[in-house]
């Protein structure tokens, strides 16, 4: 679950060539992973050639089921090492997704004592400026 | 083929200013300090010095420190990242023939100096350019995922569930680091020995990583001077024979975000570093009789274990639980100054302390300390290197 503090900018990602087909479409609540057309390997974070086959053109942007598991989480109770812009405790979830690959994120409705790896979630998107969405991850039945 | 280098350079000099939470003077001041003290140690004239290296974050440039000391010339200056691979670069420009005496400094004032981390800047609101390569952090970071301890206590909950491993078993890290650190005189932060409970009731800084599994900051100031074996007979002290030192790397690593890899509860890094510097130096783990571990988080101690092959994977933190092990008198002792819990986070202090064991030296000395080993960059590109008394 997170929520945030009034006042204090979330940090917004650096977005760049290499990874800007990622944020566009998490603007347009979509979740994409880039995939090598010829070997059809997904990888995350974006990356500027494939590291398989070793093409520079062959990288597209595919949909992603928005569905996985909880590989891993942490969750912040301290103000120590949290980021002021959050509420205390807030969780990230290091998600395995169906493609295979994991990301980061925030979790919705989901407090944090009850968050252990292999939950099932997916995907859900909050418009948090104009111009500004992040994802979180949510239950879902298994 | 890098067995040239097995025995063929030594660390015939150390400079260490002591460390405090404020030194009081400008990174320049110290990182002078240290380099005229192990100059000093080594019985060495400073203007013998022909090479630089310095670590990449910490520490004025070659330039600086070369118009400082009053060195008239460099073969050899470089910036690299690190302690061991640092001194990867000093051993190369000494074996090569590069240089002569090369100098590794470290310098950093992370206690009393600017903020140095991405949250900080972004808290203060004054990202620089300099901060840029932790662009590369912002698929986390939006999500409030900032700092290293963070980071750490990801891999730290699979290590967990991995291995069924449990802070009741790493937390004897810092209990036995507490005590090498209460016979340390010189230690800043640990004065008195903590027990098991008092890492477990220790501050929940990023659930499950504890204020104890993360090394204080610190302002230090570090000197090592690198020459050849041969060289090194003539001068004032007992080498300290490099008998290897070696980097590795492995897929889809990223500074302690490897997240995308398949099992993030390992240091495969650590694990191909460690591959190629027991090659190079021709031992087996059975031969060290002490490892100064990177221990800036506490969680990568066990596993480092693992990955050096010191025990099986999974079992790292078993070998620590208890702690007998990991004493001195035990199978491994470790970090005999009582590394971060002494010391704070700054990696070349634990080459300095592989020194000292192999000098004799120690505030926890190792019994016939033949062969020592000492790591750095744990969770990231590591680096290590094994020392030997000749």
């Amino acid at each position: 679950m997170v929520e945030y503090n009034k006042g204090i900018p979330i940090m917004r990602p650096f977005i760049d060539q290499d990874n800007q087909g990622y944020w566009d479409a998490v603007k347009q609540h979509k979740l994409v992973f880039q995939r090598c057309k010829t070997c059809k390997t997904f990888y995350q974070p974006p990356r500027p050639m494939c590291p398989s086959c070793h093409s520079q053109e062959s990288m597209e942007w595919v949909p992603s089921s928005g569905k996985g598991i909880v590989y891993s989480f942490v969750n912040f109770t301290t103000d120590r090492m949290a980021y002021p812009a959050f509420k205390l405790p807030y969780s990230v979830v290091l998600v395995e997704m169906e493609e295979g690959v994991r990301i980061t994120a925030n979790t919705a409705e989901i407090p944090a004592e009850e968050v252990y790896i292999g939950m099932p979630v997916e995907v859900t998107f909050e418009d948090l400026a104009p111009d500004f969405t992040l994802y979180r991850f949510k239950k879902r039945g298994a | 083929m890098i067995e040239n280098i097995r025995d063929k350079t030594a660390i015939v000099g150390i400079g260490v200013v002591d460390f405090s939470t404020n030194m009081g003077r400008t990174e320049w001041y110290t990182a002078s300090q240290s380099i005229k003290l192990a100059a000093e140690d080594a019985g060495l004239k400073l203007e013998e010095i022909d090479a630089l290296v310095k670590n990449k974050d910490d520490g004025p440039d070659p330039s600086y420190m070369q118009k400082g000391l009053g060195i008239d010339n460099l073969l050899y200056h470089s910036e690299t990242k690190y302690g061991a691979s640092a001194m990867l670069d000093a051993v190369l420009a000494v074996a090569s023939g590069a240089a002569n005496y090369a100098v590794y400094y470290q310098t950093a004032h992370r206690a009393s100096g600017p903020p140095k981390s991405l949250s900080e800047y972004r808290v203060a609101r004054e990202l620089k350019d300099d901060m840029l390569d932790l662009v590369r952090y912002d698929f986390y970071s939006p999500f409030g995922l900032i700092d290293p301890p963070g980071f750490v206590a990801m891999n730290a909950r699979r290590y967990m569930y991995a291995y069924r491993t449990s802070p009741q078993e790493w937390g004897w890290v810092p209990v036995v680091l507490s005590e090498n650190a209460a016979r340390n005189r010189k230690s800043v932060f640990c004065k008195k020995p903590v027990t098991l409970n008092d890492y477990l009731i220790s501050k929940m800084v990023v659930d499950p990583i504890r204020q104890m599994d993360c090394a204080p900051k610190v302002d230090g100031a570090v000197a090592i001077i690198v020459t050849t074996a041969e060289r090194a007979k003539k001068l004032k002290q007992k080498p300290a024979i490099i008998s290897s030192v070696a980097m590795g790397a492995a897929p889809e690593g990223q500074m302690h975000t490897s997240y995308g890899r398949k099992n993030i509860a390992e240091l495969p890094e650590m694990a191909n570093m460690a591959k190629e510097l027991f090659r190079v130096a021709g031992v087996k783990p059975k031969h060290i009789k002490a490892a100064i571990l990177d221990d800036a988080f506490i969680p990568y101690v066990p596993m480092q274990l693992e990955a050096l092959g010191f025990c099986k994977k999974g079992e790292g933190a078993a070998f620590c639980a208890g702690g007998d092990r990991i004493r001195v008198g035990g199978d491994l002792p470790l970090n005999t100054s009582g590394g971060a819990m002494a010391e704070g986070k700054f990696d070349t202090a634990r080459i300095i302390e592989a020194v000292r064991q192999i000098r004799g030296t120690s505030p926890n000395q190792v019994k016939n300390a033949d062969f020592v080993l000492a790591t750095s960059g744990a969770g990231g590109p590591a680096d290590g290197l094994i020392l030997r008394r000749s």
